[in-house]
């Protein structure tokens, strides 16, 4: 089944296209990279996915239903979480009140809240640090925070915008062992700039080029993909 | 557990102090609790949604019109004249808030100021019942309830630690449910706030219009327990003095308000002793607490020695 769509989706600002004509479908359950190179319109589709930025044209479905004439709280009401490309947490609260504002929303007493909050620390790695204040985390840190924050919700569709960029190669192995475990439970949409993640994360990947669909394919067919060697990977045709 | 403890040991020292302190202080304290709850409410909205009014003072003589003027033109009863007063400042902080919400940061300032001085402006252009500037004085035979009378030094306070207490508490509560941490969560971080689901702009509208009954409050109740409605208290003067209070105080904490605006009493009665300059002492006083105590004193002492201080 088809949790998240989009038709004909076209985002412009003036007379850029930053993002043209997409249409997207992604089964639920399934673990989808978005890839591209910068400026190829990966954080503006998902920017009008959640609703922070009104779509020029062109639908959004969840879950069969149009959400494009929402706002983005509700949208994420729901059942969408996401995750900030520039870290962005609450940073004079606490680790566990960061984790606790995303679960409580749904709402439910303290004593019903508590363990979802606990299960996303501890997932995450962050359970030893719940009491202190999250500004006080490190970079990477807050990185993790905000994955806990997204999983809190318990969310039917995760959308993270590049989640791993800045994490170091030990934090991003536990990453990738964490969205692992969560396939089946939810489904992930992933902005992603470290291949390496794609590779081993993805089910499918779908790349963006100038806004619009490039290609789409397992992991091994994009990464044989002449057309996405040529866009993403800068290596020129017949070369 | 230490919250509860500290919430009703400050309310146990201001009901005590009645008895301990003299008459002239129980008469200055009075006036400090029911101010208090006016800061009580400016702090709602600023020290815990982070939002920055600088017409507060419209929705304190809403309040203080709403309860005089029905006493003294159709000879409504105190309590149904205190219930007008609430629902009028309910009305105009919704009205005020549902405009004002459509701006942010400085012009959210600008435009509530405008606001309260049209407001302002209206109480003196309807001086034939509002008695402008000269105000008018509600007689002391209406200000009975139940036969006692809230003229009296006695009553008068714990009339005003009532109605303090009640403020109090209900802050108090009300920042350990859910929709109160959302509204902290609104100051610290508004995007992220959205971004978790939470409807950011009905939170604001909600802590307005909550911001503004309390303050409409403090507004009719200084008329009744004082007797005294006039345009003074709707000019800005009033809409700065419970920010002064409240970052004197500890914006975003409980006992701020009342500590801030204690402070600010004795500040000025203190230094009228010594000079006529009092202003310039209390002017110094806050240049001293915002180099050293920025946070202002409770936020200070949670700082320094109680992090758990609410």
């Amino acid at each position: 089944m088809t949790l998240l769509s989009t038709q004909g989706l076209t985002k412009s600002f003036g007379g850029l296209h930053a993002v043209r004509n997409v249409d997207f479908n992604l089964p639920e359950g399934q673990i989808r990279a978005l890839i591209g190179p910068n400026g190829a319109g990966k954080s503006t589709f998902v920017g009008t996915v959640i609703g922070r930025l009104r779509a020029s044209s062109g639908d959004v479905l969840f879950d069969g239903r149009s959400i494009s004439h929402l706002p983005a709280h509700r949208r994420i009401g729901l059942g969408i979480a996401y995750t900030f490309q520039i870290t962005s947490v609450f940073e004079r609260l606490s680790v566990h009140e960061n984790v606790a504002l995303g679960v409580r929303r749904s709402g439910g007493s303290d004593t019903e809240t508590e363990p979802r909050v606990r299960q996303a620390l501890s997932r995450t790695g962050l359970l030893d640090r719940a009491d202190s204040h999250a500004g006080d985390l490190s970079y990477g840190h807050q990185r993790l925070l905000e994955i806990a924050m997204g999983l809190g919700q318990n969310p039917r569709l995760f959308i993270m915008d590049e989640p791993t960029q800045g994490l170091s190669e030990s934090e991003i192995a536990e990453f990738k062992s964490l969205i692992r475990s969560l396939a089946g439970d939810t489904t992930i949409l992933l902005i992603e700039h470290n291949m390496n993640v794609v590779m081993e994360t993805a089910d499918i990947v779908t790349v963006l080029n100038f806004g619009e669909v490039l290609a789409e394919g397992s992991p091994a067919e994009i990464r044989a993909d002449r057309l996405v060697q040529d866009a993403y990977f800068g290596t020129v045709s017949g070369a | 557990m230490k919250q509860h403890n500290l919430h009703g040991s400050v309310l146990a020292v201001l009901f005590l102090a009645f008895f301990v302190m003299p008459e002239y202080h129980d008469g200055v304290f009075a006036r400090i609790m029911v101010l208090a709850v006016y800061a009580v409410g400016y702090n709602l909205l600023f020290g815990y949604t982070g939002l920055l009014s600088l017409g507060h003072a419209l929705f304190f003589a809403t309040g203080m019109y709403g309860l005089a003027l029905p006493m003294q033109h159709l000879d409504m009863g105190p309590v149904p004249a205190f219930l007008t007063g609430l629902a009028a400042a309910a009305m105009m902080s919704l009205a005020v808030g549902f405009l004002a919400l459509r701006t942010t940061g400085v012009a959210f300032m600008i435009v509530t100021l405008m606001f309260a001085q049209a407001g302002f402006l209206t109480i003196l252009y309807f001086g034939e019942y509002t008695r402008g500037d000269e105000g008018f004085v509600i007689q002391q035979a209406d200000r009975m309830i139940a036969g006692l009378d809230f003229s009296d030094p006695t009553t008068r306070y714990f009339a005003a630690f009532c109605i303090f207490a009640a403020a109090f508490l209900f802050i108090a509560w009300l920042m350990r449910t859910s929709f109160g941490k959302c509204l902290v969560a609104i100051r610290e971080n508004e995007d992220r706030a959205r971004m978790l689901g939470y409807d950011v702009q009905l939170h604001k509208l909600l802590s307005i219009t909550l911001s503004g009954v309390i303050s409409g409050a403090s507004g009719a109740a200084y008329a009744f327990l004082f007797g005294y409605a006039g345009a003074t208290f709707a000019s800005v003067q009033y809409s700065i003095l419970p920010l002064l209070w409240v970052l004197l105080g500890g914006a975003g904490t409980t006992i701020g308000p009342l500590i801030g605006t204690a402070f600010a009493f004795y500040l000025v009665d203190f230094s009228s002793e010594i000079t006529d300059a009092h202003l310039l002492v209390v002017g110094a006083a806050i240049v001293l607490l915002t180099l050293f105590a920025p946070q202002g004193l409770a936020g200070e002492l949670r700082r320094r020695l109680f992090a758990w201080l609410p």
